[in-house]
């Protein structure tokens, strides 16, 4: 059996609410299909699975907050056979181990049986027992006792009548307890917004990205040792090789500067791969694959940074067309798990908003940020003479725990060099 | 002025006043004259009333209770004694075949109108054969109408209206209770219905369903749980057919768990036929499993510790309630 887990979607995600299955029990799945959709408080993300198999029960509801590594479901790797219990039905169930109830019966003592009525009843209650067990039947765990009542109750009131502790006869969760877990979640909610006002869903996302953006950057300030280099690079040929290659295509297959500095970046990474990773428990892990993570501003304000995977092996029309489809998806809230959970840098455009450069701040646990200005035409000496020439300013933040200045150096001069030979991005 | 009386001396001034009233109704049985009764309820109304009015019979249940039912045919309304229930097992043919079933035999030409006063129940150390209780046996029988009083008041009472009821109801008396006293209210003439339950205690954590001798025994249990924070209610059913369900699942709704209490043996027992009923209506509204305090299922036992160790007490009812509450016992 394997067990499918709510992967960690960035190092700001600590718990998610699934909003949507697309499979059921007794669907077969194949690695990297999308099987979920997750809410993190930064998007929907649709949540692919890392094993073939076929599903075997669905764990979490539609509906459900869980924290980061809780089991989503169970899988049965292929040519595994169902474990116990009855086929995978298509019903959603409501929780583990529910079954039909004729397994647990003959476990249940009769409480308050008069002993002396026992020996009459061996002969009546005897063919049940023989024929009653089911090899297996024992690992089956029992439906957790909830009085009717309390399950009336607890569907009024939203509540998971599972997740109570319950204190009634036999360990049963009762109307109490219900409304016990009412009572202080509504009282926790209480005092988590003091301000009754009625906040838009929309702003909520909002504030919850907020609040995300803000764990994550203060822990990189607060744990990240950065170190900032600039570097101005010369983008005449750059932009005349764009340019000529942009000439007389449809405005869809044009390619853009944004594009073409991904893929320089990647390249001019080779090098230095001490930019490329992660710095975790307390050592630094490069990554062999270059899957920059592009910062994508949010119209209702906010940020994600995506990754655009192996940028270095892609040819540039196809990067465009995926970096397209990135912006796009990101704004629209339809990312994938992987691409969450995947970037080994960041890299930041703020060239729009013709700011000159930019120093970022490292999303942890990667160990770089590239920064890109705006591309404005400058006073330039070259071959010892003064010419107009379109400049990009490009910054490099990293974390001093995982490179040095030098190599920080060593890579922006390979990205400047990288730029001036704009065919070899091709 | 509400007057202290004892349950034996409410039922005698029940028949006292019968006898008084209406001249069809004359009461018959084994040693209800010269005797008295057997537990002394009759004693002293064969000099009031005459023989022909208090008849004593031969020891021949069969016979006697057959004669009853072809006198109210007849047009009298006869009181029949069956000394104790289990006697009355001689006479479950004229009970069953011909009292309950002649008005509907006769396409409604006959009514039965016949009240047959039983004693039931244990607790007097007089062994298995004059121990059982099977009032819910009768409560089995369409076409009867079956009693259970508890209290001074409905042993006062119900005798004036089971008379008024054209069909036959059987009255069963505790042994237990003919010696327990209690309180008459004002208007103890006043008819009393015999169709409905009444709440004897009011609470609302836990139903107690009983009736008869039974009824004590709840509402002592009740007053120990109260010491212990739990409120149960004490419903005394009074009335075993027809079952009065609406007050029952009133206070089954009230406090979501229910326990009955009765001295039958469980098995196909009155009890079990009030938790399928509680089940069938009120199954939403339990926060517990239903539960039963009965009687153990052995012939009940003479000696006196082993008598008491099969029958509903006091501390058993009270366990159950705590188990239900899921109160460590």
């Amino acid at each position: 059996m394997i067990e499918f887990k709510l992967p960690s979607l960035g190092a700001d995600m600590d718990e998610g609410t699934l909003l949507a299955w697309h499979v059921k029990p007794g669907d077969t799945v194949k690695r990297g299909q999308v099987v979920a959709v997750v809410d993190t408080s930064k998007a929907a993300v649709d949540v692919e699975i890392w094993h073939d198999g076929v599903v075997h029960e669905l764990l979490v509801k539609v509906g459900e907050k869980v924290p980061v590594a809780t089991v989503l479901a169970t899988l049965l790797a292929p040519g595994e056979v169902a474990p116990t219990g009855p086929a995978p039905s298509s019903a959603l169930p409501e929780k583990p181990g529910h079954r039909e109830p004729g397994a647990a019966i003959h476990d249940a003592p009769l409480s308050g049986q008069p002993r002396s009525a026992r020996s009459d009843e061996v002969s009546v209650q005897g063919p049940r027992a023989i024929s009653a067990p089911v090899p297996g039947v024992r690992d089956v765990p029992s439906r957790r006792p909830v009085s009717p009542s309390a399950r009336r109750r607890a569907r009024e009131l939203g509540i998971d009548p599972e997740t109570v502790v319950g204190s009634g006869a036999q360990g049963s969760v009762t109307l109490a307890d219900i409304e016990a877990v009412h009572a202080a979640t509504a009282q926790s909610r209480a005092e988590q917004a003091p301000t009754p006002a009625e906040p838009a869903a929309a702003s909520d996302r909002q504030q919850d990205m907020r609040k995300a953006i803000a764990a994550a950057m203060s822990r990189s300030k607060s744990e990240i040792p950065h170190y900032y280099l600039a570097e101005t690079i010369p983008m005449q040929r750059a932009l005349d090789w764009l340019q000529q290659r942009n000439e007389g295509l449809p405005i869809t297959e044009r390619i853009l500067t944004a594009a073409l500095l991904l893929k320089a970046v990647a390249l001019a990474l080779q090098r230095t791969p001490e930019l490329n990773g992660f710095y975790r428990d307390g050592r630094f892990e490069p990554s062999a694959a270059v899957h920059p993570g592009v910062a994508i501003s949010l119209r209702g304000g906010g940020l994600l940074a995506p990754a655009l995977h192996d940028v270095g092996d892609k040819p540039l029309a196809q990067l465009m067309r995926e970096l397209a489809d990135l912006v796009k998806r990101a704004r629209a809230g339809s990312l994938r798990s992987s691409e969450m959970a995947d970037p080994t840098l960041t890299i930041t455009n703020l060239g729009e908003q013709s700011v000159q450069s930019v120093f970022g701040v490292i999303y942890p646990p990667q160990v770089a940020l590239v920064g890109f200005g705006s591309i404005e035409v400058r006073p330039w000496v070259e071959d010892g003479k003064l010419v107009a020439q379109p400049l990009l300013c490009a910054t490099l933040a990293a974390d001093h725990r995982a490179s040095d200045g030098h190599r920080g150096a060593l890579f922006l001069a390979a990205l400047r060099e990288r730029l001036q030979q704009p065919q070899t991005l091709a | 002025m509400s007057r202290h009386i004892s349950y034996r001396e409410a039922l005698r001034e029940a028949l006292r006043e019968s006898l008084q009233t209406d001249p069809r109704v004359f009461l018959m049985g084994e040693d209800v004259g010269c005797y008295g009764g057997t537990y002394a309820v009759s004693k002293g109304l064969l000099e009031e009333f005459g023989p022909e009015r208090v008849r004593d019979t031969p020891l021949s249940e069969l016979g006697f209770v057959g004669a009853g039912i072809g006198a109210a045919l007849g047009g009298m309304r006869p009181i029949v004694e069956v000394m104790t229930v289990n006697f009355s097992l001689l006479a479950l043919d004229p009970i069953v075949n011909s009292a309950a079933m002649l008005h509907h035999m006769s396409g409604g030409q006959f009514s039965v109108p016949l009240v047959i006063r039983m004693a039931t129940g244990a607790g007097r150390q007089v062994a298995a054969q004059h121990s059982n209780s099977f009032e819910g046996w009768y409560a089995h029988v369409p076409g009867l109408r079956v009693l259970s009083p508890a209290t001074v008041e409905d042993a006062r009472g119900m005798l004036r209206a089971a008379l008024a009821d054209p069909d036959p109801v059987l009255i069963f008396e505790h042994a237990q209770l003919y010696n327990s006293e209690g309180e008459l209210p004002d208007d103890e003439t006043a008819a009393l219905d015999i169709a409905s339950a009444r709440v004897r205690r009011s609470g609302s954590d836990v139903s107690l369903i009983t009736h008869g001798g039974s009824l004590p025994k709840a509402l002592q249990a009740a007053e120990q749980l109260a010491t212990q924070g739990i409120a149960a209610e004490v419903i005394d059913l009074r009335v075993l057919r027809p079952l009065d369900d609406a007050t029952v699942m009133a206070s089954v709704r009230k406090c979501r768990r229910a326990v009955l209490v009765d001295e039958a043996w469980r098995s196909g027992s009155l009890a079990a036929e009030l938790m399928a009923r509680i089940a069938e209506q009120a199954f939403f509204d339990l926060d517990a499993p239903l539960a039963r305090v009965c009687s153990e299922e052995v012939p009940i036992p003479y000696p006196r510790h082993l008598e008491e160790a099969a029958l509903p007490q006091v501390d058993k009812i009270v366990a159950a309630v705590q188990a239900l509450m899921g109160v460590g016992a």
